[in-house]
């Protein structure tokens, strides 16, 4: 709680700074266990993300990556194990709590707010930050204004992001008029929304063509060198995790199976078994 | 704005006793849709206990304000009551909210079902010296403040016309706001609402309360203009009426809500109970359904000459073999009916034949959603004649259900014509 602040922070070299002095990991996971039933979702999982850091989660399909994101932002309590935000346990926090401590996510299947114009999907994204009351709202209180001209400012800030991708005249259609790609950014710019300290990108170059995968790789590296956030990335397309990452961590059956720079992972005997299987020529008959 | 100015000078123009009171039931409906639009328009929340706190409300201003309670009665001036009883329905909103904050969808609307049938039991069975039972609560004291008593109708229908403007102002600014964009983002979808950092459960609790206080404020003034209020008044009947009118007009809007409101109650309770007007009503209804629907134009006219002839030469042919056949003619009135005459069968007798006709009329009526092209055509030339018959002989004459079936057929015309109501912006569902 002793981040919080009483108005809308803008994002500054301030914040970046706070975050220097803070030895702290942003983010660790200790001993994670999570089961589905009989179903072992997570084991025994540990993980850290660095302050300005890029970490890149990978895996096969039902390896439990996106059940890490799940954990981490409060969807899933975990039975065992802590999640640790600088320092602090925020295992056992309801969603909206530990959105408004500082961590953000994008969603895998998008999760839009599909009938609400561009831009109040991410000026909704600021509720936890702002204070006015109902009846402020009404009687248009100096409180109300001033917070509501800081809300839409920010917005403006994130979207502008994404340079003429989400420009001026689209941010009063409503967001189903969106193509795909721009869904996609539009969920990374309501994510930053909420001034995140970590953001959590779930599959972000999904269903994206080359050029626009590249595009995505580039902003990841703009949104930790210009906002100083540590970011936390599940994908498949390879590129982009060699692109960006700092280091990556490899996840199968809900066990850390490797963990290093992306040469390093990419080339660990156990990523490729869980990516190819046991028998590469049984796979090459088939 | 144009609703505003247009609703100031409706009286002027010398609307009768009954339109009236038609007016005054209309704009009480319309408030309420207003504040149902909060829960279910902007929250997503379907809550069909809403009329609960219409109940409460005008239970609440009730008693405050007549001779039910202690030997003198507490008459409350209302600049008193009325914040009384909008807070208490504020909280009573809370009460409901809470335990139901997790349910959604089917849960949330069957457990609310119970407690809008539970507050008409509770006025009728409990406390009957205070609540007054099945009789409810009488002689209940005009709105006053300020030395001013709102006695006359008219008084009331501005009072009315006002307080919906003011609450839909009040409602535009909360809808641009935080809030009411923390209650559409809830709506869309609460796990990533809650995930940019929305409190999901106290966001919605807020929409029931403060759909609780608009519909308590419709109620004090419902109670105050009717002198009276029974548990009956608040019984499911006007919950159907307040959601059909939020639906025709297009949930989410809340110009849409109170346009769609007014409109369904002047066609229920207004247009449906004289004969004339009725007329005028459904084979309007008819003719805009055939015009709409029919392409090319030649079809159209094609369609319209066939029932005509139809029409004459069945009355013709059964009138030559029994006279008593067709002795009945239109039971409406007015110059449609005039004009009817020689053309739609009523036999002396209609009650019984006219039961039958409706029957066969919904055999076609079924048999033609069935059919495709031409055969389709050529069964609508019978089906709207003998629609006409049926509506002569029988449904002019039982406007308690005509107004149902009406309704009913409306908000079917305009599920297929526009899903989104009169004035709703189009929605899409997100693709799970």
């Amino acid at each position: 709680m002793t981040d919080q602040q009483p108005e809308v922070p803008q994002y500054d070299a301030a914040q970046q700074d706070a975050a220097q002095q803070d030895p702290q990991p942003v983010l660790s996971l200790d001993a994670l266990s999570l089961a589905f039933g009989g179903l072992r979702a997570l084991s025994e999982l540990d993980l850290r993300v660095e302050d300005g850091e890029i970490v890149s989660l990978i895996g096969p399909n039902g390896a439990g990556k996106t059940t890490v994101f799940n954990v981490i932002t409060g969807v899933y309590q975990p039975p065992s194990g802590d999640v640790r935000f600088y320092g602090r346990s925020i295992a056992g926090q309801p969603p909206h709590r530990i959105a408004q401590l500082g961590i953000a996510r994008t969603f895998q299947s998008l999760r839009l707010f599909l009938n609400m114009s561009v831009i109040e999907n991410v000026m909704a994204a600021t509720y936890g930050s702002t204070r006015a009351m109902p009846l402020e709202s009404i009687l248009r209180l100096p409180r109300a204004r001033r917070e509501e001209q800081q809300v839409r400012a920010l917005a403006e800030e994130v979207l502008s992001f994404f340079g003429q991708r989400l420009a001026g005249y689209r941010w009063d259609q409503p967001a189903y008029s969106l193509s795909y790609a721009n869904r996609r950014r539009l969920e990374i710019a309501r994510a930053l929304a909420t001034r995140p300290r970590l953001l959590l990108l779930d599959e972000p170059a999904a269903g994206m063509n080359p050029a626009e995968t590249h595009e995505i790789t580039d902003l990841i590296g703009r949104l930790r060198d210009e906002l100083g956030v540590a970011i936390c990335v599940i994908e498949h397309d390879m590129h982009v995790v060699a692109g960006c990452s700092d280091r990556v961590v490899a996840l199968d059956h809900g066990v850390k199976i490797a963990e290093g720079g992306f040469d390093q992972v990419a080339s660990d005997p156990a990523v490729v078994e869980a990516y190819m299987g046991r028998d590469p020529e049984a796979l090459a008959g088939s | 704005m144009a609703a505003a100015v247009a609703g100031l000078v409706l009286p002027l123009l010398g609307l009768g006793g009954f339109q009236l009171q038609v007016a005054i039931d209309a704009l009480v409906i319309a408030l309420l849709a207003v504040g149902l639009n909060i829960v279910v328009g902007w929250a997503g929340l379907l809550d069909l206990g809403y009329v609960a706190f219409f109940g409460f409300g005008a239970y609440g201003y009730a008693l405050l304000s007549s001779g039910q309670i202690g030997k003198q009665g507490i008459h409350l001036p209302s600049i008193l009551s009325l914040p009384i009883v909008m807070i208490g329905a504020a909280v009573l909103g809370l009460m409901v909210g809470w335990p139901s904050r997790r349910l959604i969808g089917d849960y949330l609307a069957i457990v609310t079902l119970f407690f809008g049938e539970a507050f008409v039991e509770f006025t009728n069975n409990v406390a009957p010296k205070t609540l007054g039972g099945p009789n409810g609560v009488i002689s209940i004291d005009a709105i006053r403040s300020f030395g001013y008593q709102f006695v006359s109708n008219e008084s009331y229908y501005y009072l009315l016309v006002v307080v919906l403007v003011a609450t839909m102002a009040v409602l535009r600014l909360l809808d641009t706001s935080r809030t009411g964009r923390a209650w559409r983002a809830v709506r869309e979808d609460s796990l990533a609402a809650a995930a940019m950092t929305i409190p999901v459960n106290r966001v919605k609790l807020m929409a029931f309360a403060f759909g609780a206080m608009v519909a308590a404020l419709a109620g004090t003034i419902f109670a105050a203009q009717q002198i009276s209020v029974f548990p009956t008044d608040f019984d499911t009947p006007i919950l159907i009426l307040v959601y059909a009118g939020l639906i025709l007009g297009g949930a989410g809007s809340i110009a849409g809500a109170c346009t769609g409101a007014l409109v369904v109650m002047v066609i229920y309770d207004g247009l449906l109970r004289s004969p004339a007007e009725s007329g005028y009503l459904f084979y309007g209804l008819v003719l805009l359904t055939l015009v709409a629907k029919l392409r090319p134009w030649r079809r159209l006219a094609i369609v319209l000459a066939a029932t005509a002839a139809l029409g004459f030469a069945a009355h013709a042919v059964v009138g030559a073999i029994s006279q008593r056949a067709v002795a009945g003619g239109p039971q409406s009135g007015g110059w449609v009916a005039a004009a009817l005459r020689d053309w739609v069968i009523v036999p002396a007798n209609p009650a019984v034949p006219g039961n039958w006709g409706f029957v066969l009329l919904v055999c076609l009526l079924i048999a033609l959603v069935q059919l495709k092209g031409n055969w389709r055509t050529v069964l609508l030339v019978p089906t709207v004649y003998l629609a006409a018959c049926v509506w002569e002989a029988r449904l002019v004459v039982e406007y308690a259900v005509t107004a149902q079936l009406m309704i009913g057929a409306i908000l079917i015309v305009m599920m297929i014509a526009r899903p989104q109501g009169l004035l709703g912006a189009r929605r899409v569902e997100a693709p799970t």
